[in-house]
């Protein structure tokens, strides 16, 4: 049998496939990529690379300025910045990363039933979305800590629980943007279920614009993590974090600013890189988009 | 060129016109003349090149992307050596175009007055009251009623047809002495789109217009054309006047093409037999029907006001009672809005049934009960309209063809796997593509593919919705073929619902013609097609176009009554009138006018 070939406008309105989107980063983006690979290795790599114990005080080397034994000086109790900082990138990375991967989970989830339900679902979904998204995500964070108390998997569940409206409305436009495409109304015709038209048809299509999201997130979720723990509702000390250990070099800020100052620039860094990814996979999913926003 | 002895200069044209795109030619030598009053048919697929000879004729190709060579003279000049500024003059003023969408052509901000004086002004420099009077003298000679009433209002208020005798209207403004439509009929009703096609005749015969008529459908040809040029690929075909072209085609895809033009419909006869009354509608097919829909009906609310109170509901379709029999394909014709496809979404529970019944192999479909679904989508299954929307783009296709059978544990694993690749055989594809994603595949692979994945199920009956409407002609015949013959091997039966008549000619036993959501005529194909009954059905089968032109003088035409259109929106509480029917012949039913 012959068949005729692909029409011009066939063939313009080809699909990327899956990765071919990768080719379009540009440079800033991998900027941020090389950036966050650098934290993630450090983090992972703490201990060996760590030149001494972060916790282990050293009263007469205390508050000592960067010099050749400790390359960014020592804080009030003579602990080294720079183990610090290395052991440091653990716990902001780990708590940014987990309170998005499950806020993702969730906010997705919501967002795509209300979107494929539709109805009284959606309203009622979207207006509890609203309400927790009426709320500034640090002073939401806040109180939930304050609540639970300042554990690990507190601080997870209450930067996530802030980020989930976000994911709820991204996944919640874009299955409705697919939901009445004819391949949708195809499975539907099959008899296939809801669950498996949303997770194996309509999921892999509104993928990539919840990834930005979560790349975008993320950043916002680092930034939390350390203004809980500036405000002293982060991780108890002596584990070092980012953000305690701002709050305290504030104590000293005027005789020692390389406190602060070190451990601000590390959350300034990661919070840029992630932005630049984020921003960056968004132009390259969406070139639509570039001078939009 | 034709032999036609014509004195008149003609009034453009083009010698040896070759478009490139990147050094990749797209039009690749084509030369025609026409003369005043006349019209050449462009004839071709999607991706022939038709579309652009006309854009640059009309120089509306991106400089610097398109490479145009060869010439086009209009009143002496070469269009294509023109300087911008001068070209503007050209268009509108010399050349019109009219388009085929007309829902978008108009601005919908502005009343069709405005936009109607607004090229007067600019072309002819009237104003005022004389402007006034040539927007309604302009739209009188479109036969735009009430035109005093009308140019006030705005294009959402006028019905395709309308818009697109506007755009007519608009394109005449300034007396052109060309017009370039660009399949201005393909995308109307077919009887909307018959008005259209007299009335641009008539006001070619009234103000000598040529015209340079762009379509892919030769029964459109043999109605407007005086010569014929068939393009594919961007060369052409064949070329001379309509009788040569039609009488005696000498390329076979001319051939392919004119037989691709409904012929039965053509041959209509207008005489009808006196139908005898039999009160209800008898639902009849040979032993146990495969499909059974009794009194059947489909609506939907409409909400309005501040409230979101319930104003009154759409009968999309009503009291809709027909059987398909095992192996049997019943046609279901019928224009836009008619109701046709939403029978097809009720069946297989895409819209929710009003009332009425449905029996699926003598079976009483429960749509509350997912059991009763779930054995009702085994013996059902659809194929769309747009073959390329209705596969999802990140599944390979061999994994939606297995997807089904797992679903509802019909085969799984290596069986799945071996009954896709035979399936795919059957329906003329490679197996090894099995793993390709349906971007790969051309508009008629991938409707084989959807008719894989239908057969998966081993189903009793497809429902095809305007399978085979978004088809260039050639790979509409294969996918019929193809349909005829699994229906064969399968012994499947089809509800074939399509606005295109030659297709259903070709694949159906029986006809069923809906018209505002109801069945007017049911019968086997030949009497309804042949001798319908019904003022309806020989309405809409007379506005089907000819099949050669020497039938142009002697065609019955019934033209659209200027009744307005019925509303399908009724308030609420309405009940329809029972409907009466009458028996014409054995089978051949129809729905007696009250």
């Amino acid at each position: 049998m012959t068949d005729a070939p692909l029409s011009p406008a066939a063939a313009a309105a080809r699909p990327q496939t899956r990765w071919q989107f990768l080719k379009r980063l540009n440079l800033t983006t991998w900027l941020g990529v090389a950036i966050v690979a650098a934290l993630v290795l450090c983090a992972i790599f703490a201990p060996l690379i760590a030149p001494y114990d972060p916790d282990a005080q050293n009263v007469i080397l205390y508050l000592s300025p960067p010099n050749a034994q400790n390359l960014l000086g020592t804080d009030q109790f003579g602990r080294d910045v720079l183990s610090r900082l290395l052991f440091g990138a653990r716990y902001s990375l780990t708590i940014g990363f987990l309170a998005i991967v499950v806020a993702l989970i969730i906010g997705s989830l919501l967002g795509m039933i209300a979107g494929y339900v539709g109805n009284k679902t959606d309203i009622i979904v979207m207006q509890i979305m609203d309400v927790v998204l009426a709320f500034p995500s640090l002073i939401l964070g806040l109180a939930l800590v304050a609540l639970m108390g300042a554990t690990l998997t507190n601080i997870v569940i209450a930067i996530a629980f802030t980020a989930i409206p976000a994911f709820a409305r991204i996944a919640r436009a874009g299955v409705m943007a697919q939901r009445d495409r004819e391949y949708v109304q195809a499975c539907r015709a099959m008899g296939f279920s809801g669950p498996r038209i949303l997770l194996r048809h309509i999921l892999p299509a509104i993928l990539p614009e919840i990834m930005v999201m979560a790349s975008l997130w993320m950043a916002t979720a680092v930034r939390t993590e350390a203004s809980l723990a500036f405000i002293g509702l982060g991780l108890a000390p002596p584990t070092p974090t980012w953000g305690g250990m701002v709050r305290e070099g504030f104590d000293n800020i005027l005789s020692s600013f390389h406190l602060a100052l070190y451990p601000s620039l590390a959350i300034l860094l990661l919070v840029l890189a992630l932005n630049l990814i984020g921003d960056g996979l968004r132009d390259a999913i969406d070139p639509r988009l570039k001078d939009a926003s | 060129m034709s032999g036609k002895p014509n004195t008149d200069q003609p009034v453009v044209e083009v010698s040896d016109l070759r478009v490139s795109f990147a050094k990749k030619p797209v039009v690749q030598g084509v030369s025609f003349q026409i003369r005043p009053g006349k019209t050449l048919a462009l004839v071709g697929e999607s991706g022939s090149g038709k579309s652009v000879t006309s854009l640059a004729i009309m120089r509306l190709l991106q400089e610097g992307v398109a490479r145009i060579e060869g010439s086009v003279r209009l009143d002496g000049r070469d269009l294509l050596q023109l300087t911008e500024a001068e070209m503007r003059r050209v268009r509108g003023g010399r050349i019109s175009m009219i388009f085929q969408e007309p829902m978008t052509s108009l601005n919908p901000v502005q009343t069709i007055g405005d936009q109607l004086a607004e090229v007067v002004r600019i072309h002819r420099g009237l104003k005022g009251a004389d402007l006034r009077e040539a927007v309604l003298e302009m739209l009188r000679k479109v036969r735009i009623p009430d035109p005093e009433e009308r140019v006030r209002q705005y294009p959402h208020t006028f019905s395709g047809g309308m818009r697109q005798r506007v755009m007519i209207a608009m394109a005449l403004a300034c007396n052109p002495a060309m017009i370039i439509a660009d399949e201005p009929t393909t995308a109307l009703d077919v009887t909307v789109q018959a008005q259209t096609l007299d009335l641009l005749k008539a006001l070619q015969r009234e103000t000598g217009t040529a015209v340079l008529f762009i379509t892919h459908d030769m029964g459109v040809v043999a109605e407007m054309a005086d010569d014929v040029l068939v393009m594919r690929h961007g060369r052409v075909l064949e070329q001379g006047s309509v009788d040569e072209v039609f009488s005696n085609p000498k390329d076979p895809y001319t051939r392919s093409l004119i037989a691709a033009v409904p012929s039965l419909a053509g041959k209509l006869q207008i005489d009808t037999v006196p139908a005898q009354p039999v009160g209800e509608l008898p639902v009849l097919t040979d032993g146990q029907p495969v499909l059974e829909a009794r009194n059947l009906a489909v609506r939907f609310p409409v909400h309005g006001g501040v409230l979101r109170r319930l104003k009154g509901t759409v009968h999309a379709v009503e009291d809709v009672s027909f059987a398909i029999g095992k192996g049997e394909t019943l046609g279901l014709v019928g224009e836009s809005g008619s109701g046709k496809s939403t029978i097809g979404k009720a069946i297989i529970n895409l819209a929710s049934v009003h009332a009425g019944e449905i029996r699926v192999c003598g079976e009483t479909v429960d749509y509350g009960d997912p059991r009763s679904l779930a054995r009702m989508r085994r013996q059902v299954q659809m194929i769309f309209q747009d073959p390329f929307g209705s596969l999802d783009a990140r599944q390979s296709i061999g994994s939606a063809i297995v997807e089904p059978m797992q679903v509802h544990g019909i085969e799984t694993g290596q069986a799945a796997r071996q009954k896709m690749e035979w399936l795919m055989e059957r329906v003329g594809l490679d197996p090894a593509r099995a793993r390709s994603l349906p971007h790969e595949f051309s508009g008629g692979q991938r409707q084989r593919i959807c008719i894989a994945r239908a057969l998966a199920m081993a189903p009793k009956l497809i429902i095809a919705d305007e399978a085979v409407s978004a088809l260039d002609v050639a790979i509409k015949g294969q996918i019929i073929e193809l349909m005829i013959d699994l229906q064969k091997e399968f012994d499947v039966s089809y509800l074939f619902i399509s606005h295109d008549m030659a297709a259903v000619e070709r694949i159906c036993d029986r006809v069923a013609v809906m018209y505002f959501g109801e069945i007017v005529e049911i019968g086997p194909r030949d009497d309804v097609i042949g001798r319908p009954g019904h003022p309806y059905t020989q309405r809409l089968l007379s506005a089907i176009p000819i099949t050669h032109p020497n039938m142009r003088a002697s065609r019955p035409r019934r033209i659209a009554d200027a009744s307005p259109p019925l509303s399908p929106i009724k308030p609420v509480g309405y009940t329809a009138p029972a409907a009466r029917w009458g028996r014409a012949a054995a089978g051949h039913f129809i729905r007696q006018t009250v």
